[in-house]
């Protein structure tokens, strides 16, 4: 990587909201920093600890130095889907290309952070992720849109390869705005023996996100955990949903997810398990709070089972804050204020990321920081 | 001197009438054991001497420390130094019950605990628990001690304990009473504890046995006598034959 790329070079403002969304400036924690602003990359960098362990760089870099890396777009997720994957398979601005290296294990999380600065724009970002056999590694990856840009949208889409007795864990945090409008696109394979954990936090209002990734367990054995933290407010609309499909023997997937509606925002949580095999396991869970008679929600769960054997629960729950619980807690001291905000920040619970302690905090954070303003 | 004063207090429940003109009061520094057979009204009335919704006084007064609370809110008459045990406490979905102790004790969650209060905290045998969702999960067992654990970190002058002995095995027991016991020497607050069975009384030094029938209140000495007359005579005739031999609870009063 160029030594210009310093990510201290990036103008101030823009990191400070970077890094109010898991971003670490310093890159100290951080075994590498990759930075897409607007349509452009610019930064990317291994730390030196882990050079060899990983390659990171934009995705059009890496598509002229590694001629097999076609096989690996649009092979998880079909580009005729829908407009949004059409629009960027006609042309897109870069992304990143993370690749953790065979039995390579990172301590450090990888960052991430694709912000958008510019009025108006329509950011379209290809990423592909390979965990090479063995590896394990952490990754956060953060998208953004400054406080002060009032309009934009974003185009991403994300294919990820987790390979033979993988383990990978993405923990994506959206920090949008009340203006942008978000189609993410994204789908993983996992291998043998692999895990994967997709994590999703959104705690910023935004216009309106759909998305709903899949995971392909197609591995014996392999694993997926897809789990959410959402927290709608000022009128947000949220779409979520995520699907594994259960074809691996002895595969399994888990589904968690948190979700609270206030303000008149609309949120739908769906969440689809395929049973495939006749002894994969699947469960599904949803939690939601609506806080007040403005919002919605809604959830959905699909359970589908092909083979003798699936075994696939759900449990949803959506309702109020339980008022036995607010009680309770004003018998301890607290007002029914301090209640209210003690359950809410619980309930946004960031232990079922299952996040290594640092990141965990960090996360933990963030989510704090936005429950607490509300 | 008296801690608590009830006046003619009427509930009701879901518009039944629960409670009917009961008038009672409870001593500084004294434990009261509270008996009554089932459906009699003893959680009726500590939760309507907390505060807790759903329980509409009618008529009558609730003094604590000459203070009327009749009206006040659950967190006043907690701030004024009254605390529930409850007898099926909510689960609450990832609030840590390291967090809620650490709140008991007016701390922040960024504080630690102190050695005494980590002390307490091993003889509650709770270590393993601080960083799991309150009462989630936890057994019959556990549950009470971790309501106990709750209640002494919150300083009270006076404990209300809804059945604390229940689905408790005999070691625990011995523990909860014995801490319980401890608080309330140590700080000379009052307790009113509600029972059916008398063994947590070989552990908490009770100064009174009151029985709760059919919606009045009846205060005597000697609770362990008690406990043996309601066991040998059921619960109405022990309250008839005390009234009408020697010590009934307002000539008690008087003394």
């Amino acid at each position: 990587m160029s030594k210009k790329n310093e990510l201290l070079n990036v103008p101030h403002q823009i990191l400070e909201e970077a890094e109010k969304a898991g971003i670490e400036a310093e890159e100290k924690n951080r075994a590498g920093t990759f930075f897409h602003l607007n349509q452009e990359t610019v930064h990317s960098k291994v730390n030196e600890l882990y050079e060899g362990k990983l390659e990171l760089m934009d995705v059009k870099a890496a598509l002229q130095k590694y001629s097999w890396l076609e096989d690996y777009m649009w092979k998880l997720v079909d580009k005729n889907k829908d407009e949004f994957t059409k629009k960027v398979a006609e042309d897109y601005s870069g992304g990143y290309f993370m690749r953790i290296m065979p039995g390579a294990e990172l301590t450090f999380p990888l960052q991430s952070c694709l912000m958008i600065t510019q009025r108006n724009l329509e950011q379209r970002v290809h990423n592909i992720i390979i965990a090479e056999e063995g590896s394990k590694a952490h990754i956060i990856t953060s998208c953004l849109q400054h406080s002060t840009v009032p309009k934009a949208s974003h185009l991403g889409i994300s294919e990820i390869y987790v390979k033979k007795n993988a383990m990978l864990n993405f923990t994506m945090i959206h920090q949008w705005s009340e203006n942008t409008f978000v189609r993410p696109r994204s789908a993983a394979m996992i291998e043998d023996n692999a895990t994967f954990v997709s994590n999703y936090v959104s705690m910023r209002p935004v216009r309106d996100i759909q998305m709903y990734p899949v995971a392909y367990c197609k591995g014996e054995n392999s694993r997926v955990s897809f789990n959410s933290i959402l927290y709608g407010h000022r009128n947000s609309q949220l779409d979520i949903g995520s699907k594994a499909v259960l074809s691996g023997k002895g595969s399994k997937a888990e589904m968690v997810s948190r979700a609270i509606a206030r303000e008149g925002s609309k949120m739908i949580i769906r969440g689809m398990i395929e049973g495939d095999s006749s002894d994969c396991k699947g469960h599904l869970e949803c939690r939601g709070l609506l806080m007040d008679d403005k919002s919605l929600m809604q959830s959905i769960p699909e359970l589908i089972a092909k083979k003798k054997g699936v075994e696939i629960t759900h449990e949803a729950a959506v309702g109020k804050i339980s008022e036995k619980e607010i009680v309770y807690l004003m018998t301890r001291k607290l007002s029914r204020d301090q209640a209210v905000s003690l359950i809410i920040r619980g309930f946004m619970d960031v232990t079922i990321l299952g996040l290594p302690d640092a990141l965990n905090a960090e996360i933990k954070s963030i989510v704090d920081a936005s429950t607490q303003a509300a | 001197m008296d801690i608590l004063e009830v006046k003619g207090l009427s509930v009701k429940v879901e518009d039944k009438l629960i409670l009917k003109d009961v008038t009672f009061s409870l001593k500084q520094g004294v434990s009261h054991i509270l008996f009554g057979p089932n459906g009699s009204g003893k959680t009726t009335l500590i939760s309507t001497l907390m505060g807790l919704p759903g329980y509409d006084v009618v008529s009558g007064k609730i003094f604590f420390m000459s203070e009327d609370i009749t009206d006040k809110s659950i967190e006043e008459r907690a701030k004024l130094g009254m605390v529930v045990s409850f007898q099926n406490p909510p689960e609450i979905t990832g609030v840590k019950l390291g967090d809620l102790l650490k709140l008991c004790l007016g701390k922040a969650l960024t504080d630690e605990f102190s050695a005494k209060e980590q002390k307490q905290i091993e003889a509650f045998r709770l270590v393993d628990f601080l960083n799991r969702d309150i009462n989630v999960g936890f057994s019959g067992g556990e549950r009470k001690r971790s309501e106990i654990l709750q209640l002494i970190f919150l300083k009270p002058k006076l404990l209300l304990l809804d059945e604390p002995d229940s689905g408790v095995d005999v070691e625990s027991l011995r523990m909860i009473a014995g801490e319980i016991q401890r608080y309330v020497e140590s700080s000379g607050s009052s307790a009113l504890i509600i029972t059916h069975k008398g063994d947590i009384m070989e552990h908490v030094k009770a100064g009174y046995g009151c029985i709760l029938l059919q919606g009045q209140f009846h205060c005597f000495t000697e609770p362990m006598g008690i406990y043996e007359d309601i066991k040998k005579l059921g619960y109405e005739e022990c309250v008839a034959c005390r009234r009408r031999t020697r010590e009934g609870w307002k000539s008690e009063q008087k003394k």
